[in-house]
């Protein structure tokens, strides 16, 4: 496959040296001259220097074919966004993949359709919440594409459902359990699963429904 | 009428002087409070310090009740993401960005987004700046 990946940092040189090693075929664009020369040495004529938001750059690098996926992989989250419109919708390049930098950006991607984005901010937000639970609910994952996020209750002394089979409780519509950690071992939930206090419950639901399933399963 | 500014470089505040004058309700961003004297010793408007990327920050800039936008940094891509912001999530009609890239700044104007690019404007000027000179090119001169 054919990828175009812009931005030479940390992130996009070391995803572009991983590229590479599976054999796929791969453009990579940076805009610093410091950083560029750098990168020639290790690149050569798989690296081109340029400012990935310019059009002549893109075609330099080969959009026009189009790539079977943009990279966009910048600091800047402006420049990673205007870099999948353009290959989205100028040159019909079919997946993009964008870096958000600022978590607080993450709504301007969504509002333009940009989708996947990776954020490391909010990947460690939710993998420390799932380390050291404050909530009672937590988001682990979102799958936009599917409209569906995957989220972790911890059952408590209170909750309603402790000594229930999953196949009994009543959950909303648009939401399933998917395992049960119990003394540091995962279980997949299946109908004939007990749910015990000290439960910790993944779930596969609708966003939105969130409060629905708290309700079922915490009683709040 | 209220206006928002984006960005107040010389051409964001020399707008945002304008429309003042022209009796709007006008209310500028930037991310320098330096920036707010280029607006003179008496600015009458409202002067925000922050980044136009920043919702509840255009949120309290009052966007949500604005009628026209300018956004005028001196980021083409800043103001192109604020400037959809601004007609998609708010849903303002009359937004106006800054694009001194005339590629990009055609590609967007595509999209329904009323972009504005003087290095176009400059490049015409320029040119017709040199032929008003009627000078003749000395191959045109001899055919």
């Amino acid at each position: 496959m054919y990828v175009i990946c812009a931005g030479g940092g940390k992130v996009g040189a070391n995803v572009a040296r991983s590229l590479l090693r599976l054999g796929h075929e791969l453009t990579l664009i940076e805009q610093r001259r410091d950083r560029f020369e750098r990168l020639e040495d290790e690149f050569e004529h798989q690296v081109q220097r340029g400012d990935a938001t310019e059009l002549f750059v893109l075609e330099r690098a080969g959009i026009t074919r189009p790539p079977d996926i943009m990279l966009a992989l910048t600091g800047d989250d402006e420049d990673n966004l205007v870099i999948c419109q353009l290959a989205k919708e100028k040159y019909g390049v079919p997946k993009v993949i964008a870096r958000v930098n600022d978590p607080r950006n993450q709504s301007h991607f969504d509002l333009m359709g940009i989708s996947p984005t990776i954020c490391a901010t909010s990947s460690i937000m939710a993998l420390v919440e799932h380390e050291v639970p404050e909530h009672d609910l937590i988001h682990l994952l979102e799958l936009r594409k599917e409209n569906l996020e995957i989220v972790e209750v911890q059952i408590d002394k209170d909750s309603p459902v402790t000594g229930k089979r999953v196949e009994d409780l009543k959950l909303p519509e648009g939401a399933r359990l998917i395992s049960v950690m119990r003394n540091e071992q995962a279980e997949i939930a299946v109908g004939s699963t007990t749910l015990q206090v000290g439960d910790q419950v993944l779930a596969i639901l609708e966003p939105g429904k969130e409060d629905e399933l708290r309700r079922v399963l915490l009683r709040r | 009428m209220k206006a928002l500014i984006i960005g107040c470089g010389r051409v964001g505040a020399s707008i945002a002087l304008q429309l003042q004058k022209e009796d709007w309700d006008v209310t500028v961003v930037d991310e320098n409070e330096d920036a707010l004297s280029r607006l003179g010793d008496r600015w009458p408007g409202t002067f925000i310090v922050g980044h136009g990327m920043d919702v509840d920050l255009l949120r309290s800039a009052g966007i949500e009740e604005t009628d026209a936008v300018v956004v005028s940094t001196d980021g083409d891509n800043t103001n192109i993401v604020i400037g959809q912001v601004a007609q998609k999530r708010f849903g303002i009609d009359c937004v106006v960005v800054r694009m001194l890239d005339p590629a990009r700044a055609d590609f967007y104007a595509e999209r329904g987004i009323r972009t504005v690019c003087p290095t176009k404007t400059a490049i015409d000027t320029l040119g017709e700046a040199v032929r008003a000179c009627g000078i003749v090119p000395a191959a045109k001169a001899s055919a």
